[in-house]
């Protein structure tokens, strides 16, 4: 089975607006996770154009989250893997 | 203390971002306007106050503050497009960098130990018993607390078996380590400036986030679009606060319109020079301990609550004044702008000439973005002098002691103390030297105002783990400093 992939946004509006921190997932990533998920950074998604208040954006697998957090990211990875079981 | 990522901290910076954008817009006076309208147009949800006006009203101070002025002499009737015209036509920044939203405050209860519901009348009575005040008394088989006689001890907070009495926080109030902010007769917060050491832990803890900075982010915008030339001087923390590397924030700074951009590390360089000069000069000359001195907020703590401490205090000039002289001396005719993770370096900024003016990681960020410069696909542009590994590192704690200790040569003799934030207890740490002419702990006392360093200034945009951890990969490619 191929890993969700978690792209944390480092484009200039999501990291100023709190995406910085979100570099912090790996390590609060469930253990159980880890082999599920793979996370890396990337650069602008390009969605802040439209609406820059809204960042941080963070891609899980097909899905756009809007004002991320760690919480919100980890909830939606567990949505995530529920639903392809 | 670090802003985190709360929604306050986002709202904060959404302001800032609209206000750039309204800047770079065109009819910025008329944009200014509309901010409150564009964030809670006509129907939309009312996210944290009691009705959409209020919301409004709230916002239109925040954009207030923005704009450089302070809330407490706003008369309510001055519209923003009037604050707009104003803003631009400002010669230089108001004095004292932090203003309080009254609205936006919640006028926390004063009243501190409160015995709630759960309260069970039981027949123990712990609580009565241990206070030493009397202010505990049976009302109606319930625990009642006389506020008069009630010295907040918490002793029955502790003793009630069913954890029934609390102490009810007021968060800016417990922060501040100078007890500079008091209730008015409204009972809203107020910030007594002659207290005030402008350390900005209130402005991270409340979470109404009613107490504001005074940004110059219009009047730099004001001067870039003028086509002033305008230097930037990069505070060494700054790696790390935004993505890229330094290198690459240097040429996203020129395409935003600024001239040249130093960075500050270069005048840290010197400072730990002098100071480890001045540390060897004053061990010999018998003085057992010195303390360093680049913090601006402990430089307001010297001045309004620890005097005694001054003859303990290096009398070198902070890495931002060397670098400012320096850049003011090859630059003449420029402006100088520096860009640091605190709001205690606005207070520094408006006491030295050589400084025009001043803007923290987040008012840099939202230019960037109402600019729309991805920094990720700039070009690194090279510094016209480098810095030393030291000076690099001089944004977090230990960083400075183990700059002058280099410096110094000699590590046998230099026994560094760190402290690691100012607070009651530290303050209280710093007067006992004083006192005693002596620290047990060392004798290179490195003092940051702020809990991990600069990293960890309320305007800081990153965590303190992974700026460090940035910082020390820009460091280690840094030649060594020159030892003395
Ligand atoms: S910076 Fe994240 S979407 Fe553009």
């Amino acid at each position: 089975m191929s890993k969700l992939a978690v792209k944390i946004c480092l484009g200039t509006t999501c990291f100023v607006m709190g995406g910085s921190e979100l570099q912090e997932l790996p390590e609060k990533l469930p253990a159980s996770y880890k082999k599920l998920v793979s996370i890396s950074g990337c650069p602008c998604l390009g969605q802040c154009g439209a609406a820059a208040t809204r960042a941080p954006y963070v891609l899980i697998g097909d899905e756009l989250l809007s004002e991320a957090s760690i919480e919100k990211i980890l909830k939606k990875i567990t949505e995530k893997l529920n639903h392809a079981q | 203390m670090r802003n985190s990522n709360s929604q306050a901290v986002h709202l904060k910076k959404e302001i800032l971002v609209r206000l750039a954008a309204a800047f770079l817009g065109g009819d910025y006076p008329q944009a200014a306007r509309l901010i409150p309208y564009d964030m809670r147009p006509k129907g939309s949800e009312v996210p944290f106050r009691c009705c959409i006006h209020k919301e409004r009203a709230i916002l239109k101070d925040r954009v207030i503050a923005g704009m450089g002025f302070a809330i407490e002499a706003d008369d309510e009737k001055t519209l923003l497009s009037e604050y707009a015209e104003r803003s631009l036509s400002r010669k230089r920044p108001e004095d004292q960098p932090l203003t309080v939203l009254g609205a936006a405050c919640r006028g926390c209860v004063p009243n501190r130990i409160y015995v709630t519901d759960l309260c069970q009348g039981c027949v123990a009575r712990e609580c009565q018993s241990v206070c030493k005040f009397g202010a505990i008394s049976i009302v109606n088989g319930k625990s009642a607390i006389d506020g008069a006689k009630c010295k907040n001890c918490k002793m029955c907070v502790n003793v009630c078996p069913y954890k029934a009495i609390v102490r009810i926080a007021v968060p800016c109030e417990d922060c501040c380590p100078v007890g500079a902010i008091t209730k008015n007769p409204q009972g809203l917060a107020q910030i007594n400036f002659a207290k005030c050491i402008v350390c900005g832990k209130c402005l991270a803890a409340c979470p109404f986030g009613a107490v504001h900075e005074k940004s110059q982010l219009i009047d730099v915008l004001n001067q870039l679009k003028r086509g002033q030339r305008v230097i930037a001087l990069l505070a060494p923390s700054i790696a790390g606060q935004f993505p890229g590397s330094p290198g690459q924030l240097k040429t996203a700074l020129q395409i935003s319109g600024f001239s040249d951009a130093y960075e500050v590390a270069l005048g840290a360089d010197i400072t730990a020079s002098n100071e480890a000069r001045e540390f060897t000069e004053r061990l010999d000359s018998g003085q057992s301990f010195m303390t360093t001195s680049c913090c601006a907020g402990y430089q307001e703590l010297l001045k309004k609550h620890l005097p005694e401490i001054v003859p303990f205090v290096s009398s070198t000039r902070t890495p931002l004044y060397y670098a400012a002289e320096k850049a003011r001396r090859e630059n003449p005719v420029a402006l100088i702008v520096f860009i640091g993770p605190c709001v205690a370096k606005k207070m520094e900024g408006l006491g030295n000439p050589a400084i025009d003016y001043v803007l923290n990681y987040e008012e840099l960020g939202a230019l960037f973005i109402a600019q729309k410069i991805e920094i990720l696909s700039c070009p690194e542009t090279p510094f016209a002098q480098e810095s030393s590994r030291q000076g690099k590192n001089f944004g977090f704690c230990g960083g400075v002691a183990a700059a002058v200790s280099a410096a110094a040569g000699r590590p046998e003799r230099l026994k560094p103390c760190l402290i690691d934030g100012l607070n009651k207890d530290t303050i209280k740490q710093l007067k006992k030297m004083a006192a005693e002419r002596t620290c047990p702990e060392g004798n290179l006392i490195e003092v940051m105002c702020c809990e991990g360093g600069c990293i960890g200034g309320n305007a800081a945009l990153n965590t303190l783990k992974l700026a460090k951890k940035i910082i020390l990969e820009y460091s280690d490619r840094a030649p060594e400093i020159k030892g003395l």
